[in-house]
């Protein structure tokens, strides 16, 4: 199958008219080129706004409280009311469908005055009292130390997890913050942990001037008494988070007397619902990108077709002389066929080779400049997309050089031998 | 080897049919060199592509070394060829971008012979015909008389007990054609190839055995040289 002679006889079909092979073949080429390009950049769009998630539980809601806007049971409206300690066992009775829930206070400071001083260094922070579920729910990427325990929520201990921008603002640069003691708000508390945020770009580094400490300490220590800033709740398995929304805003309503119908008084943020929107919208942009990829691919492989019809038209005589001398149909078919695959397959790769390749110059301009990462990251393609395309590739060429191949035997030898 | 009775072929071109042969009879014993005379048009390279399995008749019963030719697929025909066949055309058919011993390799090709073992034997061929110089040589690089010496040993080398030549001689000078003469019926002795020349050359004729004359789709006379 493989034989010198095939080979040689592929080069001199090509080589013959090497404009047109570079015509056809650039057809290809670009159909491939193309399609590598949109699927990296629709991949990089993706991964530069998924990246915004972490590896946050998507199937999570925010509950916080707002102002009333309908007056109820004998309350005007425009009241301010606070969730409780008392509300988190409430909602875990009423809620089968929780998996994890996490009560959370926050004291702010972020982007603000100072809140927290060390020696003579000092920044503003975003400060939150957490429990150890909270881990579960928005994990971090802890470099040292731990995080917030139970023993820290039952004894209300001083202890802090600090981000690393918060260790660079307030520490030395070779000193190691475990151990060490910040001033937050006026009250000393032990670093016994510090993180990474799993985010990029602009959502990394709000996480990571956070700073948890244990909830309960929170609470004690700024005078919050029982109050609760806000929940953070996810659903079990399998569950969608709006079940548990749902319910959670109903017990919420009852046991604070918020009217039923008052839908200004709580506020909610349902992850699992952006973030659906945006796998949907990315499966969309995935779709269209093969469509259109698929597309020129296709209008690719027809010039080549048509290319290898008039190949097959220009050597009439020469297959006639070949048939005369004993090729069988499957011969010539096959001969065809090979070149009609060698063309497509080696412009296709081309084509492969270099749209990965400007997709990782991309990358590498990105990272190395640092822009843009918080739209578009790592835009690539994968190894088995790849390896697919280049599947497509051959069986494509193999399509278009069949009706041409067919078209070749269809003759009686004895016509292709008198063919001018 | 070739023996055919009632041989019609009628050809259609749009509204228009020509009944080029029309009944032929012929019967050709192994080792026999024929030689085909007749007037342009009369039916000769007709009646040789038939023989040739190119081209396939209307009627009659065609006999090719007790095979009966009919009805044959695409494949099969191309195997028979290649097996029982060798051809040698006006127009020398030299595929252009392979040298002389591709050339004359070819056939061993379709009957998947290892390239270094066909090659080799293709060299043998050329040998034979005084052309071993020129064994990689394009056809473009070669004269007329070494092209059909060239065409002459691609027939030969897959052993055919047929050869089937339309005017071999029709694009070369007389000494040359002499020449060509020479080779085959020195193959025709040595190998015992039966041998069917199509000629307008009645010198060329005479050096057959029989020469058969065509005139319009029918053989009107054979006579013995
Ligand atoms: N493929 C074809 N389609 C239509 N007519 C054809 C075809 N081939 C041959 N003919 C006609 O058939 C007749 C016989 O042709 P053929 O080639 O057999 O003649 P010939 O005896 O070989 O002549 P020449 O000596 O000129 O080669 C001619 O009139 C020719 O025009
Ligand atoms: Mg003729």
């Amino acid at each position: 199958m493989f034989d010198l002679d095939r080979w040689q006889e592929i080069y001199h079909v090509l080589r013959k008219n090497k404009l047109r092979t570079f015509l056809t073949a650039f057809g290809v080429f670009w159909g491939i080129f193309m399609l590598v390009i949109m699927m990296g950049s629709g991949d990089g769009l993706k991964n530069g706004v998924s990246q915004n998630f972490g590896d946050m539980a998507t199937n999570s809601v925010f509950i916080w409280a707002q102002q009333t806007s309908v007056p109820y049971k004998g309350f005007t409206r425009g009241r301010q009311f606070y969730y409780e300690n008392a509300d988190v066992r409430a909602l875990g009775e009423a809620i089968p469908e929780i998996k994890y829930l996490a009560p959370r206070t926050n004291v702010g400071g972020f982007n603000g005055a100072s809140n927290v001083i060390r020696g003579l260094k000092s920044g503003g922070f975003q400060i939150f009292g957490d429990y150890p579920v909270f881990d579960s729910i928005d994990p971090v990427n802890l470099l040292q130390g731990r995080f917030i325990n139970e023993i820290d929520i039952k004894e209300k201990r001083k202890v802090a997890v600090i981000g690393v921008r918060v260790k660079e603002l307030l520490f030395e640069k070779n000193e190691n913050p475990i151990n060490q003691y910040i001033q937050v708000n006026g009250v000393y508390f032990n670093v016994v942990g510090m993180f990474k945020s799993k985010r990029t770009g602009e959502a990394a580094s709000n996480d990571n001037q956070r700073i948890h400490m244990p909830f309960t300490t929170c609470q004690k220590t700024f005078n919050m008494g029982d109050a609760i800033g806000f929940f953070n709740i996810t659903s079990k398995d399998g569950i969608p988070v709006a079940v548990v929304e749902e319910k959670a805003i109903r017990v919420l309503k009852k046991r604070h007397s918020v009217a039923p119908s008052d839908d200004a008084a709580i506020g909610h943020f349902n992850l699992e619902v952006e973030y659906k929107k945006m796998v949907g919208l990315f499966f969309g942009i995935k779709v269209l990108v093969w469509i259109v990829g698929i597309g020129t691919l296709f209008a690719g492989v027809i010039g080549v077709s048509n290319i290898m019809l008039v190949v097959v038209k220009e050597r009439t005589k020469e297959i006639g002389i070949q048939r005369a001398l004993g090729a069988t149909p499957w011969i010539i078919i096959s001969q065809i066929i090979t070149e009609s695959v060698v063309l497509t397959t080696f412009s296709g790769y081309f084509g492969l080779t270099l749209g990965v390749g400007l997709l990782e110059l991309i990358n590498y301009l990105l990272e190395s400049s640092g822009a843009g990462t918080e739209m578009f990251l790592h835009p690539g393609i994968n190894f088995s997309v790849a390896v697919i395309a280049l599947a497509i590739l051959v069986v494509a060429g193999a399509v278009a050089g069949l009706i041409p191949a067919r078209k070749a035997v269809s003759v009686k030898p004895i016509d292709a031998l008198r063919y001018e | 080897m070739i023996n055919i009775s009632n041989i019609h072929k009628t050809y259609i071109t749009g509204n228009n049919k020509l009944h080029v042969l029309k009944g032929i009879d012929l019967k050709v014993e192994a080792g026999e060199m024929i030689s085909v005379m007749g007037a342009s048009g009369s039916g000769k390279s007709t009646l040789l592509n038939i023989l040739g399995i190119l081209d396939n008749h209307d009627h009659g019963e065609y006999l090719l070394s007790g095979i009966k030719i009919e009805h044959l697929n695409e494949r099969k025909a191309a195997q028979l060829r290649n097996k029982y066949l060798g051809f040698v055309f006006q127009s020398f058919n030299l595929v252009s971008f392979k040298n002389a011993a591709e050339n004359v390799a070819l056939p061993l090709y379709y009957q998947n012979v290892k390239r270094k073992k066909r090659n080799l034997i293709a060299m043998e061929y050329l040998d034979r015909m005084g052309l071993k110089e020129w064994a990689h040589h394009l056809p473009n690089e070669l004269s007329g008389g070494q092209k059909q010496r060239v065409a002459i040993a691609r027939a030969l080398i897959g052993k055919p007990k047929v050869i089937l030549a339309d005017e071999p001689t029709g694009a070369l000078d007389s000494v040359t054609s002499q020449e060509v003469m020479d080779i085959l019926t020195d193959i025709n002795k040595n190998e015992n190839i039966t041998m069917l020349i199509v000629t307008h050359e009645l010198d060329i004729a005479r050096r057959t055995q029989k020469t058969i004359r065509i005139t319009d789709g029918l053989i009107t006379e054979i006579v013995k040289n």
